[in-house]
């Protein structure tokens, strides 16, 4: 069974000028103790995806279609409290900017002891030593005296390493990180997917890694799904993809990473940009960009479908009828 | 700055830069200075920095966050007058030449491309009028007729349509914006840009497109780029020459081949080790260590000997200075007595 199954999710925004459809009917499961990338660009739905996972949606945002099921229990409809028991417990959460997911006014300790106070069964004392383990799995030197400094006495790198820890306080199953590493620097960043790729595998948690940078992608995950607007076009294994990519959306993507040693004097681009929320057109939402459209491709929105290398993609190419008539 | 440090001109370089410093006064008020009794706190952003450009060259400086690449974007520009140093715009001094009476002629020779296109353009202003505006500063047309074509040409010129001009910036995307503030740094027909970043706020496709123009402008009108990234592939791709920074020093310049075939300053061979491989070759690397030391108070010597493997004493001690070695200048103790190898 997978650890986590996603089924025809569908968000949307009410507005006053008609509701947006922000995810529409993407489906996807991860294993346990796998590392699945989402990659795409911004506005693609990456983040709302894993914010629907986690269950904090931000209103007028909703669920309005679909299910989500961890461990074979339905999260996406649990009442509010049930859902805090949950997140944190069995979904542990990291986001981009490490200043802000830590609270300023306590200190680390004390927001780890509570974190793991609340989930676990555990004296205070006992509380504060897992909290120095985990500091220390995560790479802190010296934590048995820095658990009792404040955030802003950490650099990024270090607080992001905090915030980790504190993801990792009950022991999830899962972890939805989303572009964990954006706001560092290179060296720092290196060393955070280093730790990520670690933990994943000491302690068999799966990753939902939201990120636009493929390169993180291909250092960390093993599966990845690329999304636009609003759906998935191609999800497979991250060799398969970067190799091989089959959707004329990921091809294009991946043309247009410039590559160090590659001298390639023009990069390959994909013109115009995402469509908006409220003017994705009919059929494919790619079709208007896409150098291979066929007429299906402006009448019928394609689904997932088998492509002839090792990846599924969301694309009437990879159709024969499509492709005849 | 000494002789063998120059990289070999055979024509005058477009911009010079010399013994260029920056300091940053960040001491608390002065009366809790004194009831505290602190000293003062000077924040060296650049510390002794010199480079050239050559004309038609993009020139690139790499480095992590801290490390003084934006300040030295607004010094060339002067937008900040240097604490200490030259620059030499043209041959002539920058700083005397944007004070003097006829600054105009010489100022809108270079120009700028910021990194967030979302703050760099005025949101109360139709596209034609922040075009427009530089034409209109510097009086390089004669008439309303003459700067309308203008602005229509350079729109066409960044891959915009004419008709785009009566826009306001928000009806735009990070791209298309973009886009306009190159044709805005283009409007005063200018021989130097300077770009902070220009890409880094983008998605990259479309950072493939902006590129792409860059370098089409280049070649068209044949301009020179003081490029400012910390994205090294996207610095691979663009430059001919990179200075890769460290706390306000340059420890490594070298051409964009020589300097990721061959890095040779430990620093260089460091932030190239952090970047993602994309051919998944699966090759084992060593992990970095370390985090860039507060500016304010940087290590003794040189900067960089905390996080070296191969620092010694006289690398505590001693900073070291740019120094040719095979083709590339590199500041380092141990590449020149060759404790690398």
């Amino acid at each position: 069974m997978s650890l986590l199954e996603v089924k025809n999710l569908r968000v949307e925004f009410p507005t006053r000028r008609g509701t947006l459809l922000a995810i529409d009917d993407i489906s996807f499961s991860i294993e346990p103790g796998e590392v699945l990338g989402v990659v795409g660009e911004s506005g693609a739905g990456k983040s709302l995806t894993g914010a629907s996972i986690i269950g904090l949606l931000e209103p007028p945002g909703r669920i309005a279609d679909g299910k989500i099921t961890l461990e074979g229990e339905r999260i996406d409809d649990l009442p509010y409290e049930k859902m805090r028991h949950v997140r944190g417990k069995k979904i542990g959460a990291i986001f981009q900017d490490p200043l802000t997911s830590l609270n300023p006014l306590y200190t680390v300790s004390k927001q780890l002891t509570e974190t793991i106070l609340v989930h676990m069964d555990m004296s205070q004392e006992q509380a504060r030593k897992r909290a120095v383990e985990l500091l220390d799995e995560v790479g802190i030197p010296a934590a048995e005296t820095r658990i009792d400094s404040y955030p802003h006495e950490f650099s990024g790198g270090m607080r992001q390493r905090v915030v980790i820890a504190l993801a990792l306080c009950a022991n999830p199953k899962l972890i939805v990180a989303d572009e964990p590493t954006t706001a560092l620097d290179v060296s720092i960043q290196a060393q955070i997917i280093a730790i990520i790729k670690r933990l994943c595998k000491e302690h068999k948690t799966a990753v939902m890694l939201i990120t636009h940078d493929m390169g993180v992608i291909a250092e960390t995950a093993d599966r990845v799904a690329v999304m636009y607007a609003g759906r998935i076009v191609e999800i497979g294994e991250v060799r398969d993809i970067i190799k091989d990519a089959k959707h004329p959306y990921t091809k294009g993507l991946m043309g247009s990473i410039p590559v160090v040693g590659h001298d390639v004097e023009v990069l390959q681009q994909i013109d115009g940009s995402m469509p908006r929320l409220n003017e994705v057109p009919k059929g494919c939402a790619f079709n208007s960009r896409c150098p291979d459209a066929i007429n299906k491709c402006f009448v019928d929105r394609p689904d997932l479908m088998q492509t002839d290398g090792l990846s599924t993609a969301a694309c009437w190419l990879y159709s024969k009828e499509a492709v005849n008539e | 700055m000494n002789d063998d440090i120059k990289q070999g001109f055979e024509v005058k370089p477009l911009l010079e830069v010399r013994d260029l410093t920056k300091y940053f006064d960040v001491s608390k008020p002065w009366l809790t200075r004194i009831l505290e009794k602190q000293p003062k706190q000077i924040l060296k952003a650049v510390d002794g920095l010199s480079f050239e450009i050559g004309k038609g060259e993009t020139f690139s400086l790499v480095g992590e966050s801290g490390c003084g690449k934006s300040t030295i974007a607004k010094l060339v520009v002067g937008l900040q007058r240097p604490s200490n140093g030259e620059i030499l715009f043209d041959g002539q001094d920058l700083n005397k030449a944007i004070t003097s009476k006829d600054s105009n002629r010489i100022r809108r020779r270079w120009q700028m491309i910021f990194q967030d296109p979302f703050a760099s353009l005025n949101p109360r202003w139709r596209v034609n009028d922040i075009i427009s505006e530089p034409i209109r500063v510097f009086k390089l047309a004669k008439s309303k007729s003459e700067i309308n074509d203008r602005v229509d040409k350079l729109l066409t010129q960044v891959g915009l349509s004419p008709a785009d001009g009566n826009k306001f910036p928000h009806e735009f995307s990070g791209g298309q914006r973009q886009r306009i503030s190159i044709a805005r740094a283009l409007s005063s027909e200018p021989e130097f840009l300077v770009c902070d970043e220009p890409t880094s706020a983008l998605d990259v496709s479309v950072q493939a497109q902006i590129l792409n123009l860059m370098k089409d402008l280049q070649r068209r009108l044949g301009l020179t780029y003081l490029f400012i990234s910390h994205n090294l592939a996207v610095v691979y791709h663009v430059s001919d020459r990179i200075g890769v920074m460290y706390l306000g020093r340059l420890c490594e310049v070298a051409t964009a081949s020589d300097l990721f075939k061959n890095p040779q300053h430990p620093y260089t061979q460091l932030l190239l080790n952090t970047i993602p491989d994309m051919e998944m070759t699966g090759i084992k690397r060593d992990p970095v260590h370390g985090e860039v030391p507060n500016p304010i108070d940087p290590p003794s010597g040189c900067a960089f000997h905390p996080r070296c493997p191969l620092a010694n004493d006289r690398c505590r001690k001693e900073t070291p200075q740019l120094q040719k070695n095979a083709g590339s200048l590199i500041a380092c103790h141990a590449v020149e007595e060759k404790r690398n190898v």
